[in-house]
């Protein structure tokens, strides 16, 4: 115990304090260099923490992944791309790919969607710190607790039995059902459901970021244009809507990877059983319970070559946002 | 029109507002999403206070009307669990570090991306933001080999560098897009008045962030504090004694099987801190995160 609060100490004080040192000291440690090569020295200063971490855990480990993905099991010979050969010859990779595409649509569209809207709609009632609290806690709970809420939304009962899921109960009154949701394999209609559970979570984000930018658009120029006789829809769509789309695109972009990592959910709510896998918990079973670290490796860098556009994407809008700078 | 008869002052009148509304509609749609929203929590906040059998045997609706039969024994039951409140302390000093770590690397590599000039800037950062796609668990194995060569496996130091390492990407791609777009006379200005880099960091670029900054605050905490697989492969089977409490939650779903109830009162339990943080956070970051939208 008394380790665990000299810990704590470390933790709160001592982190923080260290950190500080160290960027006030490079300054100290600059001082010893002619002053034309301070400024070509300093940027990479103060990014070694940053890079040193970002080297260590996620470029180093993502080299060993690639070069796993051209090896086999146990990494004792080299296979060509025999791991590759196999994830596009095999009907359930391709299903979990199929997958990865209609999270990455259907996720990212509606979470921007409902962000925006409820970002746009709350700005104009009083109560509006309450609405976004609702909205935005489903992001404070654990992937584990939210899997356990939903299935309760999702329970199925045999029809005639009492319905003590949320959504079956809701569609017998109308005299539907039961549907027994995560079962159904028609349409992906199980995915969609494991799909609305993370709109459910994420749209709290979409609406978090959104509304602040919101908050940063001057009221006196919505103000000018309602003087001149623009309605509402007029103001939001001529004005509003043009200057949130740079944080439309970084919320998109977010969901975007969000929806390609898309793990937790599926893990625990249905564990990519009945065609509801995704990518990264195919190569989470081939890694941890088939041991097969060649395949898992080829998986994560299918995955990796997924986000190649996005990457070209980001770097299109990041050279225009610099162009105005 | 209330907006002219205000004296011009910092304080926004209430006329001025982005956008008007406030009809039936607008507040018909509000509350429907509201009530979509909160729906699913309420639903597992009602069954956590009723006894696990009348949960099992009908819907939590029926908790609303009478004969009322509440009970706090599934909060007892998860509260007599010896090792929660040591779960919760040890969630504490993984998630504080593992959230003030990653701010202050990335606030000084987003303030050489944003301020210094230096060949490879832009190439380097898009190399930063494509890092955002890694996915977490093919990183798992290659790092716990490197920490157990360290001989760190388990403690928390692992833990903080390793939640560091995953949020970095995120922290970085978010403070360069608001330190960017911070007025560029403000640093040059204070270059000319003589300010060493770190004067204009700590007096400047930061005050300025701090918007960017709790809004980053709060979703790193989440992530962590949240976070299962990081705690259970990096401290799990070498030190038990310093695992989170969101392990000690997932045991609970394995151990008890279908006791559901108890999982509701867990998670509820779990959350009380993630939503103090919030409420505590939120009103730092009302006025804007993403700076390059709203420079207009």
């Amino acid at each position: 115990m008394e380790e665990r609060i000299i810990y704590a100490i470390i933790a709160v004080i001592g982190v923080p304090a260290a950190l500080i040192t160290y960027i006030w000291g490079t300054e100290q440690f600059l001082r010893i260099f002619p002053e034309r090569v301070k400024p070509r020295l300093r940027p990479w200063l103060w990014m070694l923490p940053a890079l040193g971490l970002l080297g260590l855990f996620l470029v180093y480990p993502m080299i060993g992944t690639i070069i796993a993905s051209f090896q086999n099991h146990p990494g004792t010979a080299w296979v060509g791309l025999d791991n590759y050969g196999w994830f596009f010859g095999s009907a359930d990779a391709l299903s979990a790919l199929k997958n990865n595409v209609l999270w990455l649509i259907f996720l990212t569209l509606l979470t921007v969607g409902f962000g925006l809207l409820v970002a746009t709609l709350v700005d104009r009632v009083r109560y509006e710190t309450a609405a976004k609290s609702v909205i935005f806690l489903p992001l404070a709970i654990s992937m584990v607790a939210a899997g356990v809420i939903w299935l309760y939304m999702y329970q199925y009962k045999p029809p005639g039995a009492v319905q003590t899921g949320t959504l079956n109960a809701a569609i017998g009154v109308a005299g539907v059902g039961p549907i027994p949701w995560l079962q159904v394999q028609d349409f992906s209609v199980n995915t969609f459901m494991l799909i609305l559970v993370m709109t459910w979570m994420w749209t709290g984000f979409g609406m978090v970021i959104i509304s602040a930018a919101l908050k940063g658009i001057n009221p006196e120029l919505l103000e000018a244009a309602r003087v001149d006789g623009a309605n509402e829809w007029q103001v939001f769509k001529g004005i509003v809507f043009p200057l949130l789309v740079p944080t439309i695109v970084v919320v998109g972009t977010t969901m975007i990877i969000t929806a390609l990592k898309a793990f937790d959910i599926v893990y625990t709510m249905t564990g990519g059983n009945l065609e509801t896998d995704v990518i990264a918990n195919l190569m989470y079973k081939e890694m941890f319970r088939f041991g097969q670290f060649g395949r898992a490796s080829a998986v994560a860098v299918v995955l990796l070559l997924a986000i190649v556009p996005i990457m070209f994407f980001n770097i299109g809008r990041f050279r225009a946002q610099e162009a105005v700078r | 029109m209330t907006a002219a008869a205000t004296p011009v002052s910092n304080v926004r009148p209430r006329a001025a507002r982005r956008l008007r509304g406030g009809s039936i509609g607008l507040h018909t749609v509000v509350i429907f999403l509201m009530i979509i929203w909160a729906v699913p929590t309420v639903g597992l906040l009602l069954n956590s206070v009723r006894p696990g059998t009348e949960a099992a045997a009908s819907g939590w609706w029926t908790a609303i009307f009478p004969p009322y039969s509440f009970t706090f024994e599934n909060y007892a039951h998860v509260l007599e669990q010896s090792n929660i409140a040591t779960n919760f302390l040890n969630s504490l000093i993984i998630s504080i570090p593992a959230t003030v770590i990653p701010i202050f690397v990335a606030a000084f590599a987003a303030y050489a991306f944003s301020w210094m000039e230096f060949p490879g800037r832009n190439i380097l950062f898009v190399v930063v933001v494509g890092l955002l796609v890694v996915p977490l668990q093919a990183t798992l194995i290659p790092i716990l080999k490197l920490f157990a060569g360290w001989g760190i496996a388990g403690t928390f130091l692992a833990v903080w560098l390793a939640h560091t390492g995953y949020g970095l990407p995120f922290a970085i791609y978010l403070l360069r897009n608001f330190m960017g777009s911070l007025p560029r006379e403000v640093f040059e200005s204070a270059a000319i008045d003589g300010a060493s880099p770190v004067t204009a960091f700590f007096r400047l670029a930061i005050p300025m962030s701090v918007p960017a900054i709790a809004a980053l605050a709060i979703f790193q905490f989440l992530f962590v504090w949240n976070d299962l697989l990081v705690a259970l492969i990096y401290i799990g089977a070498v030190r038990p004694d310093n695992l989170p409490l969101t392990v000690s939650i997932a045991g609970l779903v394995t151990s008890i099987g279908g006791g559901t109830e108890f999982l509701g009162a867990a998670a509820f339990l779990s959350m009380i801190l993630p939503l103090v943080v919030f409420f505590a956070l939120q009103r730092y970051f009302v006025r804007g995160i993403v700076g390059g939208s709203v420079k207009g």
